[in-house]
This record gives C-alpha cells, sequence and structure tokens, in this order.
C-alpha cells in the first residue's frame, strides 16, 4: 500500500480514460464515417438501435439504459467473435462505445439486461471496407490484453495462497504462518496499483497500524495480522481478521473482472511499483514487524517487469533504445536482489542489510525506475 | 473486459485513440522561450520576484555580460564557476559513478553538458521541457525554475581519483589527486567525503541552483548516484574586487585576502593549472579543495568579542587585521602590541593562513555558509562549507591546513566532518563535452 495516495488513487473500472483495448468509452472519434453517434435503448426487454447500417471504418454507438438491471452492448462479427462491447452500463447512464469495423458484410449487436444469456439481438450490416488501424493500435490492444490476462492469474493464485496463509493462523500455527506470509503477499504485491485503485479495500488489506481511520473501523489485513504473528502473540479475533482478509481478496478478484486497462496505466503501474520499492521497501518501512520487504521488493520489481512486458512491442517500435535499457536495468536489480537470498530461498531480513546494502538498492532502483518513467511517454507518443 | 470472456486480441479490433498532444508552447518558431521570456509572459506576480534578481545583479552581485544580464557563458577557457564573482547560493553535490563502463559515462557528461549548457543561460533542460511535451510523459524538466531569470547559474564539474580508478583510466590521473594527508582533528564521514564525480552549482538564486543539481543527478540515474551533497546560502568569499567581502557565520569578513579574478598572473601562479605541471588534458583546469567545517556556533558565541579577534586575528566590525587600521591594510605580522607583544597573535588563524607563513601558497576560496538544521541536540548543525581552487592542493592547501590543525587557536570552534579532493577540467571548447580531454 502507498503510504501517501491510497484514498485519491482511485480509478474505478470503465471511468478511466480507455486508450485501447476492445473498446473505447471515451470520446466520439473525430471522423465518422455518415453522421452522429447510433443511439442504442437499452431497457429490459428490448434493445432498439437507430440504425440497421453504417458505413464501414470507425463506428459509434451511444448506448442507454432505460431498464431497471444492469446492461451490456455487444456488437459481434459472425461466431460471436466480439468486435466491440460496453459493460456495467447502470440503470439511466449512458456509455459511449466506438468500434473499429474496418470490412462490410453482416454483423450482430446485441443488449444484455443483467449481463447475462446471449442477450436481445438484432442483425447490423456494415457496407464498403475501411483502412484498418495501424499495426501499433493493435500491438497496444494485445498489451492490455496481456496485462489483463496477467492480473487474472496473480489474483486467482492469491486467492489460493491466502487461503493457505489464513488457515494456517487460525490453526493456530504460527510459524507456518509466518513461513506463508510473505509467500501470499508476493501475490498482492505483484498486481499492487491494481488493489490500489479500489480505495477501499486497500487500506483494509494492506492498512498500517497507524494510518488514520474512520472511528469504528479497526487495523485489519495482512500487517494486523503479521503484527500478531511476529510482536503479540495471535489474538481473540485474528481468525476473523483472516476471514476477513480472505473475503476482500474475493472482492478484489470480483472487482478486478470489470476494470478494464490502458497502456498508460500499464506504464504508471510499472513506475508505482517500483516507487512502492523505494519508499516502501527499501526503508523498511512495510513488513515492520517481520522484516520480510525484501520478498515484497522481488514482488514489485516483478510486477513492473510483467507491465513493461505486456507493453514491449510497442516499446520496441517505438523506441528501439528503451528496451534493451530497460532489460538492462531489470537484471541489475535482479542480479542484486538474487544476493540476499536464503538457502530455502527466501530473502534475509530487512533488518540484516547494512545502509551500504539499501544504498546499492537504492540506486539500482533509481537506476531502473528512470528508464520506466519514460515508458508512458514512449507508448502514447 | 471480464476474465470470463478473452479479451478480443484480434489485429482489427477497434481503435486506440491517440491520446491528446499538447502543442508545445510559445510557438515562437521553435527557438525555444528561455526561462526569462517565459517568466516575461507570465504575468506581474512572477515578473516582481524576477525584478529583485535582476536589480541584485545590477547592484553588482555577480556575473554576466552586457549583452545578456545574469548569464555567466558557459564554454570559455576555464570553466565557469571558479573566477566567476562568487554568487549568493550554493549547491554542491559528489557522486559515484554506478558503472565502470566507460562509453555510458562519456554518454551522460555529453546529456549532462548540452543540459547545463542551457540551464546556464536560463533554459529548460530541453526545450519546452518542462509542460511542453507528451503529457503522459513525466516532464523532462522538473519546472521548479520556470518563470526564474539565469540568475548566474554556473555549473562546475570535477572528478575525484576514484573515477579514474573505477574507468580504467589510471594513466590519466593526475598526481595532484593524490590523497590529502589526516589532520590533527579531523573527524571525517566517509558519507560526506570524497566521490567519483562534483558538480558545483552556484547561483543568485537558490532554487535555480537546487533544479540545475536535480535534473543532472536525474539524469545520471543508473550511470551515477548521489554519494553526498550540500547546500550553501551565502557566499563566504569575494572573488572579485568589484565585491564586498562578506562575512561567515563566526561573524568576521571571510575572504579579503582571497585572490580575485582582476589578478590575472596569480591565478596563473596559484589556481590555472600550467603546461608541465601533470597531465595535458588538465591544462587549464584546477583543483578544488572541498571541506565539510563544522562551527560549534554556540560556543563561539559566548566567546568575549576580544577573544574572538585574537582568534582570527582580525577586528570584528571593520575586518582590519589587528595590526593596521582598515580591512584592506596588510597585516604585519612583525607588528608589535603596546605589550610588546605581537599585535596578531601568534596562534592567529590569519598569521597562520598567511602568504608570508606559507611560502606564498595562496587559495582561490569560494566557500559557503550553511546550517543544516540542527544536530538533535539543540545545537545548529552550521558552518562553512570550505570550497578552494588551486594549481596544486599538495603545495597549497596542505601546508595551510596542516598549519592550521595543529596550531589555529580557532580548531577549537570548527570540526571538519567531509573532505574531498577533485580535479576540474579546463573549460569546454564550442562542440565539446565536460571531461572530454581526459577521454582522449
Amino acid at each position: 500500500m502507498s503510504r501517501r495516495t491510497s484514498a485519491v488513487a482511485v480509478v474505478a473500472a470503465g471511468t478511466a480514460l480507455l486508450l485501447a483495448g476492445c473498446t473505447s468509452t471515451a470520446r466520439p472519434p473525430a471522423a465518422q464515417g455518415g453522421g452522429g453517434p447510433i443511439s442504442v435503448t437499452a431497457s429490459d426487454t428490448a434493445c432498439d438501435v437507430s440504425a440497421r447500417e453504417a458505413p464501414a471504418g470507425n463506428i459509434s454507438f451511444t448506448v442507454k439504459n432505460t431498464g431497471t438491471k444492469v446492461t451490456e452492448f455487444y456488437l459481434y462479427d459472425t461466431g460471436d467473435r466480439i468486435m466491440g462491447e460496453v459493460e456495467n452500463i447502470g440503470p439511466g447512464l449512458s456509455r459511449n462505445l466506438i468500434v473499429e469495423v474496418p470490412d462490410g458484410g453482416s454483423y450482430t449487436t446485441a443488449c444484455k439486461p443483467g449481463m447475462v444469456g446471449d442477450g436481445i439481438r438484432a442483425p447490423f450490416t456494415v457496407t464498403g471496407t475501411a483502412q484498418r488501424s495501424t499495426d501499433t493500435d493493435a500491438k497496444l490492444a494485445e498489451a492490455t490484453a496481456g496485462y489483463t490476462r496477467y492480473v487474472t492469474s496473480q489474483i486467482e493464485a492469491l486467492v489460493a495462497k491466502n487461503k493457505e496463509f489464513t488457515a494456517a493462523v487460525k490453526a493456530g500455527n504460527v510459524d507456518q504462518a509466518k513461513a506463508l506470509f510473505p509467500v501470499a503477499r508476493t501475490y498482492w504485491e505483484r498486481i499492487e496499483p491494481v488493489a490500489e485503485s479500489f480505495g477501499d479495500l486497500d487500506p483494509k488489506m494492506d492498512g498500517r497500524e497507524d494510518d488514520e481511520r474512520e472511528p469504528g473501523v479497526g487495523f485489519t489485513g495482512y500487517h494486523r495480522l503479521e503484527k500478531d504473528l511476529w510482536v503479540d502473540g495471535l489474538q481473540p479475533d485474528s481468525a476473523q481478521i483472516a476471514d476477513q482478509l480472505d473475503a476482500d481478496i474475493l472482492d478484489l478478484q470480483n472487482r478486478v473482472k470489470t476494470v478494464e486497462f490502458t497502456p498508460v496505466q500499464l506504464a504508471n503501474g510499472a513506475k508505482e511499483l517500483l516507487d512502492e520499492v523505494a519508499t516502501g521497501k527499501i526503508t523498511g518501512e512495510e513488513d515492520r514487524y517481520s522484516h520480510t520487504d525484501l520478498w515484497d521488493f522481488k514482488a514489485n520489481v516483478e510486477g513492473s517487469q510483467a507491465s513493461v512486458a505486456a507493453l514491449r512491442p510497442v516499446i520496441d517500435e517505438k523506441d528501439p533504445n528503451l528496451g534493451p535499457t530497460l532489460d538492462q536495468r531489470f537484471a541489475a536489480v535482479e542480479q542484486l536482489l538474487e544476493g540476499y537470498r536464503t538457502p530455502d530461498g527466501g530473502f534475509v531480513l530487512y533488518t540484516q542489510l547494512t545502509p551500504e546494502d539499501t544504498k546499492k538498492m537504492s540506486d539500482a532502483v533509481d537506476a531502473l525506475a528512470e528508464p520506466i518513467s519514460q515508458v508512458a511517454g514512449v507508448v502514447t507518443s | 473486459m471480464s476474465a470470463s470472456r478473452p479479451p478480443s486480441t484480434d489485429p482489427s479490433s477497434p481503435p486506440v485513440e491517440p491520446p491528446p498532444t499538447v502543442p508545445p508552447a510559445g510557438g515562437d518558431g521553435g527557438g525555444g522561450l528561455s526561462r526569462r521570456r517565459l517568466f516575461g509572459y507570465a504575468g506581474a506576480g512572477v515578473a516582481l520576484a524576477g525584478a529583485g534578481a535582476a536589480i541584485g545583479y545590477a547592484a553588482g552581485a555577480s556575473g554576466g555580460g552586457p549583452e545578456r544580464p545574469g548569464v555567466v557563458p558557459f564554454r570559455d577557457v576555464h570553466q565557469a564557476g571558479i573566477v566567476t564573482p562568487a554568487q549568493d547560493r550554493l549547491h554542491f553535490v559528489a557522486l559515484d559513478l554506478t558503472t565502470t563502463d566507460r562509453a555510458e559515462v562519456q554518454r551522460v557528461l555529453q546529456k549532462w553538458t548540452t543540459a547545463a549548457e542551457r540551464m546556464t543561460a536560463g533554459q529548460e533542460v530541453t526545450e519546452n521541457g518542462a509542460v511542453g511535451l507528451n503529457k503522459y510523459a513525466p516532464p523532462t524538466d522538473t519546472g521548479e525554475a520556470l518563470g526564474l531569470p539565469a540568475a548566474s547559474l554556473t555549473l562546475t564539474i570535477g572528478f575525484g581519483a576514484s573515477f579514474f580508478e573505477k574507468l580504467g583510466l589510471q594513466d590519466r590521473m593526475p598526481a595532484a589527486l593524490a590523497p590529502l594527508p589526516s589532520f590533527t582533528g579531523d573527524d571525517l564521514d566517509p558519507a560526506r567525503s570524497g566521490g567519483d564525480v562534483c558538480l558545483q552549482a552556484c547561483a543568485d538564486d537558490p532554487q535555480v541552483a537546487v533544479h540545475a543539481i536535480r535534473n543532472l543527478v536525474r539524469m545520471g540515474f543508473g550511470t551515477a548516484s548521489v554519494r553526498w551533497s550540500q547546500l550553501g546560502f551565502g557566499r563566504t568569499s569575494s572573488t572579485s574586487t568589484a565585491q564586498d567581502t562578506p562575512r561567515n557565520l563566526f561573524g568576521f569578513k571571510d575572504g579579503t585576502n582571497n585572490l580575485k579574478a582582476e589578478e590575472p598572473a596569480e591565478l596563473d601562479t596559484h589556481v590555472w593549472v600550467q603546461q608541465g605541471d601533470g597531465p595535458d588534458w588538465m591544462v587549464g583546469g584546477s583543483y578544488l579543495v572541498a571541506r565539510r567545517i563544522r562551527m560549534h556556533i554556540e560556543t563561539w558565541d559566548r566567546t568575549s568579542l576580544d577573544e574572538q579577534e585574537q582568534i582570527v586575528g582580525r577586528s570584528k566590525g571593520e575586518g582590519n587585521p589587528l595590526s593596521g587600521q582598515k580591512e584592506f591594510d596588510l597585516a604585519d605580522l612583525s607588528a608589535k602590541g603596546a605589550d610588546g607583544e605581537p599585535a596578531i597573535p601568534v596562534d592567529a588563524h590569519i598569521r597562520l593562513a598567511a602568504a608570508e607563513t606559507q611560502n606564498g601558497a595562496k587559495m582561490l576560496r569560494r566557500g559557503y555558509n550553511f546550517v543544516d538544521g540542527s544536530d538533535g541536540s539543540g545545537h545548529l548543525d552550521a558552518g562553512l562549507f570550505f570550497l578552494a581552487f588551486v594549481r596544486d592542493p599538495h603545495t597549497q592547501f596542505v601546508p595551510v591546513q596542516r598549519a592550521l590543525a595543529n596550531k589555529d587557536r580557532m580548531m577549537e570552534y570548527l570540526e571538519h566532518n567531509g573532505s574531498a579532493l577533485f580535479a576540474i577540467p579546463p573549460g569546454v571548447k564550442d562542440g565539446q563535452y565536460w571531461g572530454q580531454g581526459l577521454f582522449a
């Protein structure tokens, strides 16, 4: 958890500026073939599309939910291949969708009241052909899709590993719980910026004892259990805290399903993970009771690397020098961290580090973070 | 997109909207706004602050040619920031290389040179770097000097002995970079001493100096990391006859007898490295001795005026040597007082440091007062950040410091806790970068 921005860094699903991905709900395109957006009126029982035909190119829809259920709107190609979609449209809300359809032919529109089933479908015809979007756009779309798959896989592992950890807490097996604590956190720390984007979840799961809270809100989550395990001993409510942490992780998993990432978010996430290292791990601030900060350090770097890897084809296209620099600097950080491994595959404790050790780590992270901070600019150039 | 549906990865996926780009500011034909011009556009509130700085310059505070007030030329025979009339503010930083790759270091020196030349001219690190580029990228200029004039900014680079060792350039290392001996009473903190590279930023505006160092450090990440740094808030030497002699934190005028820019022959003798002194690449350069000298302010302040003056060897008000009447009266070391004792005591600071006592050794001192808050026991962590440029540190600085360390009564109030020695390469010629000659 960032110590500074947990409450304000809320980038809620669907509200972010979508630069890529399957759909765009941002501004309508500057040039659209044939008139304004096609309006879609989506009720609980009907899906009225104002035009049944559009020229190839960027096709813009404005979807208004007039029903009582949360709905979705899709444009399908043959075989239900999704050309574009907009999800989570609450009752009374309107959302824009821009779909690039370069080839003429027969397509299908669908509204899905309640976001289930095949939806209310109708045929839709696209005429003529249009130039395809550039290769870069496709690479950016694949970048965000690839990173989404990464986040999904990390959360699945987090759910499972955290259960092992909380089971040990609940069984009163302190030694085992201590061993599993940094393991479970690894999956959390790899995707920390995503988790932090839910401003209400992060303080519950990763808050510190001295954080300011609303009256009546207690110190919960990872660091509360950490303190119980390493300092205070298990408390009467430790099991309850453990259960709550599991529940919060499931909540996170559900919410992440609706998050759509943009290339800029990926790039900024890669940078934020290194900010976390600089402010939370190299200082020993984060895991102040267990001193397992180097595990988190490693996980933050891995998460950053995953973001960069997803964007790498675009980075290579835009700035051929940046990728090799990033490779070299990531390798330097990894090599440095490997020097602090323990024989069992873990890491030495933060308290075993000398000021010279932390200076070296700080230098390596500065060296990496500076080119990483260039990624957002490069992929949007 | 939800996890339950595989995301569309088809190349015909819907469009990506390019981010809005901000057009370059100014539109003045690409010449680039100098920070000064920008502040002209920025409105009265900012202009007022700028005017203060401009008046400071007009009063002769420091350098700048007549065409560009407040701008000290970056390229010259010698580096700026040595005989340049001492500016009011300092940000000094010592860095360690984090690589042994010579080419990488040369690349950073090139980048630094370009940025330094721009910043000393009052420009941003890169054209429109603060706010005029891609808004999704971090600005290439950190922006805190927007609207500020050049403020006589000078940037001066130097290389420590460890620089040559790390890069396998021992054959280029001047013998004059041999380590300084340890002096009586030294309490040197390794974390405040040494360094592979130093960068000295001097300016009449502290924010301009800090901006310069901050941006250069940033450009060096991955190649060099900061070892220590020091801010100075008041010059303690005059390096030009046009400047008044300032006071140090003991309250005394300091640098009355300093070498001055107006004495070129003296500078060639005492400051600038001459042909035959050492490696050719150093000709026109100098050596910089940096010492962080903590002053025990509180005990000094409990010392009587008479004793303070006896310790220094000068009066506190006018600054005259105790053998004379006026500040610039030559100190007569043989003069006797009414009591028959030497007018300037045998252990007075100015006697021990005097060229007559030191076989003619002189230094161009360019130090700054510092106060780095307090020390945790309620005392100011304050003193003099001593900077001296010399042709040979071992014949100029070392004997003087040895004499002071052993005999100077002032030492009771001083603690040297940082020390470094750097080779200052000569000035940068057109088309060259900082230190280029040593790689040749």
